[in-house]
């Protein structure tokens, strides 16, 4: 019985509603507006990696590896993206 | 009539209304032709609204021919304009208008569907499939496609040509200093065949990962089908970033948002910023596939294998990595920092290595090879000295500094117009030569496609390279007209003969066809120019279905095993599960088309309409039950029969 209980799913919800919990603290606290974009931004993060891995189930079919590799190159373009943006418009204009 | 007046073109010149005529004649000849010969229901039942991708390949390559003709009697325009000094052909404005739609058409509507037609056609045949992943959203991606660039080109006689250059950058994009529509239809156009450009990634994806023959694992790809797929990667990353840029200009535009005004906090350099993160990864989506054409006609017509499989493949996906950041090296001169500016230099001469590794890769292929000189490989062997020549003035281009000289300049025109058209548009003529015979069943003729080839290149290079020489010595791009002093006269009107004699070139393509559909011999058999690869294991005319037998593939050139004793087709006729037609696809085109251009001109009932529309379509397609046909043994037997007897 205990292998039907879908453990990984009921803990991902429990890390996800406490997820939001965070990011909605950022309205009701007083904080900077850096510290809360930080908060709001790391927190938009894990919960979209872990919608993907625990909820669409990424990783549990055979093309696991493709998968991983389209969601790792997507990423470092982003991160490319973003930061060299802001090197050429911000920080280094 | 004050509603009228909108549509009426901002600076009308007696060109522009005999276009119009023009237009509306060839409009009406084209109804006529098609109820006179009773022409409806067949075009309706087998083109408007097929998913085969074999049909659809060969609507994109006539929508990419009818584009380059446009393309190109903007381009003859424009040399014709700055032929001599001081020229009053056309006006400032014209001149802005025509440069702009020159460039647009030619990236968006002529070099990309040319791709996207290969891409359809040779795909599923390279790698054993009976179509692609997702046949009816290929339909879809293609009437998008068609939609956007329809849009697109009645611009100049319904409310004026955008005018912002094909980079649209603002603040000149912006409404303060484009007040026509013409810029609206520059961002709805690419917004509409962008989305379907979107779609045709994730279906050329799917496809390849999902859908290869057995025995065909990733390194066994025809070389092509491996560029397509890197292609394809590349725009599913690349293309929502223009996706967001041309949203937000179209809402600075119509909805009076700041993202890239001067003011109120807006930045105008974002858009450029934006442009180029997209813009130049476009540039290796269209050469990667080029590259796959290339490669596989070298090896073809060396009869060799390929060199250095393993190397192009590396060399690609490096490529497609690099091409994500060097995005600055298209403004180089807009202000930011000289560390910036290091850091993009070098990973831009980085790119130029990978690139380096597959030249080398042809050039071994063809060392020893008992190379046959027909057109297509005339066009591979005149494209790799002369883009060699485009990719060192790249190399030049890249150093930072020294762009500050070149930039703005017509050397950066003579670079992009060398990498482009030996690069993109060759490629396109030798593959269109080259699967010809593939499509349609004969082969283009081979004494006129020899001339079409030198006029094209002897063109080429009267044209373009007199444009290093004065771009050096200091003529600016995007000028309508310069004075005799400046003393660029001789070295345009250089470059006038070129582009008229590449211009008879084009039209010996057209005559070409005309010829070869007259007088070509028919029974040419299904490898006519004994090549290597899987593509050509099938009959000509390829059957509906492909192969009657799923494939069972051993190496990258799947024929040639067979000339070794390879069992390419083991096993027995099975009923083949096909794709319904459907005439959703071309439905949702055109109410996209009246969506853009309610959009264009902001009339928000008839939009709201059409996105209405729009999602009834989609809700339509989601309730359907569509369950595709099966094709009978007993069909197959007799197609095959047929076909081998032919």
């Amino acid at each position: 019985m205990s292998e039907l209980f879908p453990r990984k799913q009921v803990m991902g919800f429990v890390f996800s509603l406490v997820l939001t919990a965070i990011a909605l603290s950022v309205y009701f606290l007083d904080m900077s507006f850096t510290t809360g974009m930080i908060i709001l931004l790391v927190t938009a993060f894990i919960q979209a990696g872990l919608q993907l891995v625990v909820f669409m189930h990424a990783g549990e079919s055979k093309d696991k590896g493709v998968i991983y590799t389209n969601v790792y190159y997507a990423l470092i373009i982003a991160l490319v993206t973003i930061f060299g943006t802001l090197l050429i418009l911000l920080w280094d204009m | 009539m004050e509603f009228f007046e909108r549509f009426a073109v901002p600076h009308p010149s007696p060109a522009i209304y005999a276009s119009m005529v023009a237009i509306g004649l060839t409009v009406i000849a084209i109804i006529a032709g098609l109820t006179y010969f009773k022409k409806w229901g067949y075009l309706w039942r087998e083109w408007l609204t097929t998913v085969d991708h074999k049909r659809i390949a060969i609507m994109y390559l006539i929508s990419a021919l009818l584009m380059l003709f446009r393309g190109g009697a903007d381009a003859i325009l424009m040399r014709a304009q700055l032929a001599v000094p001081d020229n009053k052909m056309l006006d400032a404005q014209h001149y802005n208008e025509i440069f702009t739609t020159h460039g647009v058409v030619m990236i968006m509507f002529m070099a990309m569907p040319f791709v996207f037609a290969f891409m359809n056609y040779l795909i599923p045949l390279q790698i054993g499939a009976r179509d692609v992943a997702f046949p009816r959203l290929n339909a879809i991606s293609f009437w998008l496609f068609f939609a956007g660039a329809m849009l697109f080109n009645i611009s100049f006689v319904v409310g004026g040509s955008p005018d912002a250059g094909w980079t649209s950058y603002f603040p000149l994009a912006g409404n303060d200093f484009s007040t026509s529509v013409g810029t609206n239809y520059y961002m709805i156009a690419l917004q509409i065949s962008g989305l379907g450009t979107l779609m045709t990634g994730i279906n050329m994806i799917t496809t390849i990962f999902k859908m290869r023959a057995p025995g065909m694992t990733l390194m066994k790809m025809p070389m092509f089908t491996w560029s397509s797929l890197i292609a394809n990667v590349i725009i599913v990353f690349a293309f929502p970033v223009l996706t967001v840029a041309l949203a937000m200009g179209t809402m600075d535009r119509l909805f009076g948002t700041n993202f890239f005004t001067t003011s109120n906090g807006g930045m105008d350099m974002l858009w450029a910023n934006l442009f180029w993160v997209w813009g130049h990864p476009e540039v290796y989506i269209l050469i990667l596939p080029a590259f796959g054409l290339y490669s596989e006609i070298i090896a073809t017509f060396s009869g060799r294998n390929l060199y250095g499989y393993k190397s192009m493949v590396a060399s690609m996906v490096l490529i497609s990595l690099l091409s994500f950041l060097v995005w600055t090296h298209h403004f180089f001169t807009m202000g930011q920092g000289a560390l910036t500016n290091s850091i993009f230099s070098i990973t831009t001469m980085a790119i130029a290595v990978p690139t380096g590794v597959k030249i080398f890769n042809w050039l071994f292929t063809l060392w020893k090879g008992k190379i046959r000189f027909t057109v297509p490989m005339l066009y591979s062997l005149g494209f790799i000295p002369l883009f060699t020549v485009g990719g060192v003035t790249g190399v030049m281009l890249a150093m930072s500094a020294a762009d500050y000289q070149y930039h703005n300049t017509m050397f950066l025109v003579a670079h992009f117009h060398n990498t482009i058209i030996p690069g993109v548009v060759f490629a396109m003529l030798a593959g269109f030569t080259y699967y010809w015979p593939k499509m349609f069943g004969f082969m283009l003729n081979e004494k006129i496609g020899k001339w079409t080839f030198w006029m094209l290149t002897v063109g080429f290079v009267l044209a373009f390279f007199p444009m290093y020489i004065s771009g050096l010595d200091g003529q600016a791009r995007r000028m309508y007209t310069y004075s005799e002093a400046a003393g660029f006269s001789m070295l345009n009107m250089l470059s006038f003969v070129g582009a008229a004699v590449m211009a008879f070139g084009f039209v010996l393509i057209v005559y070409n066809i005309y010829y070869s559909v007259r007088y070509s011999p028919r029974n040419i058999g299904a490898n006519p120019w004994n090549a290597r690869s899987l593509e050509w294991a099938t009959h000509t005319p390829v059957p509906e279905y492909n192969f009657a037998i799923t494939p069972n593939v051993a190496s990258s050139e799947a024929l040639r095993d067979v000339k070794n004793g390879h069992d390419l087709f083991p096993g027995k006729y099975e009923k083949i599960h096909m794709p319904n037609n459907s005439g959703l696809p071309f439905i949702m085109g055109v109410i996209f088309f009246v969506w853009g251009f309610s959009f264009v001109f902001a009339m928000w009932i008839p939009l709201i309409i059409a996105t209405i529309g729009i999602f009834a379509c989609m809700g339509y397609r989601s309730a359907e039950k569509d369950h595709g046909r099966y094709i009978s043994v007993k069909e197959i037997e007799d197609t095959e029969t047929k076909l081998r007897g032919a």
